[in-house]
């Protein structure tokens, strides 16, 4: 990535959440990996001014208590994190899922491969985007 | 690009935008690109529903008439317009262009290379990320109404 701040991931799935953070260093990104379980969570993360504001936001969708749709909802609706890019990261093909994701102004919505190659190339082209773009640079 | 949607430009430099033409060529891309030369043409061809949809727009930010800040607050806030993805392509490193158009939810914020070959890099970047992304317009447009139907269908 092109900041050293924290990958934010909000991923529900322990086994998934682990693949993401080996794929990461497989491919030498150095940044640190914030994991919350939920969307709830997440925001509360957000929140706190202890913690340094994320580069990017991995969101699963399918999850407890808040899901990634309702997250979002929240998220960009609050000048204080609506500037951080959110990139979808999940395995809903679900065309409805896709539409509100970009309605909802996020920043990539990649269908997770099955394939732990497959995922770590997935990994990689985000890795690639998010050091050739700018990223926001607010906050602690 | 993952469909084969064409390619919005906001661009008034006709060399830059034969630059970003030439760039798609040699990286094969075969989305046709449109262009157009600053903020109000831009959406004018978007608001046209002869038009088809683009699926993601490359936008500089300087241009006269209407800049791409003010492109971006329109089409940010129209409901038809908001979910295609808007990349910022421009050389201001200025700070303020950055944080004003994160806030405005772009989908990437990209200073030109002024090298050609880095700058073929980028384009194979974008494209790379845009390919593996899925893209909103790729979909069949979501009314009620077929949200409905597809309801009924599962029941």
């Amino acid at each position: 990535m092109r900041t050293s701040r924290p990958i934010l991931l909000v991923e529900d799935d322990s086994v998934d959440a682990m693949t993401v953070k080996r794929a990461l260093k497989e491919l030498k990104v150095t940044n640190t990996l914030v994991l919350q379980t939920n969307g709830e969570e997440a925001l509360n993360y957000l929140k706190s001014e202890e913690n340094h504001k994320p580069c990017v936001i991995l969101l699963d969708l399918n999850m407890p208590k808040m899901n990634g749709i309702e997250f979002l909802k929240i998220a960009k609706a609050n000048p204080a994190f609506r500037q951080i890019p959110v990139i979808v990261l999940t395995t809903s093909k679900d065309d409805r899922d896709k539409v509100e994701s970009f309605q909802l102004s996020v920043a990539g919505y990649i269908v997770k491969p099955t394939d732990y190659t497959k995922f770590v190339d997935a990994i990689k082209t985000v890795d690639l985007y998010w050091t050739l773009s700018e990223l926001p640079n607010t906050g602690v | 690009m993952r469909n084969s949607k064409p390619i919005l430009l906001l661009e008034d430099d006709t060399v830059d935008a034969m630059t970003v033409k030439r760039a798609l060529k040699d990286i094969k891309v075969l989305n046709p690109l449109v262009r157009t030369a600053n903020g109000e043409e831009g959406l004018a061809y978007l608001k046209d529903e002869k038009n088809e949809k683009p699926c993601v727009i490359l936008l500089d930010l300087n241009m006269p008439k209407m800049n791409g800040i003010e492109f971006l607050k329109v089409a940010k806030g129209d409901e038809k317009l908001k979910k295609i993805p808007a990349i910022v392509m421009t050389t201001s490193k200025d700070d303020k262009d950055w944080i004003q158009s994160f806030n405005l939810n772009v989908a990437g914020y990209i200073v030109k290379p002024i090298d050609y070959q880095k700058f073929v890099e980028a384009i194979r970047i974008i494209n790379l990320y845009w390919t593996l992304s899925e893209l909103p317009n790729g979909v069949q447009e979501v009314t009620n109404e077929n949200i409905e139907t597809d309801t009924a269908c599962r029941r």
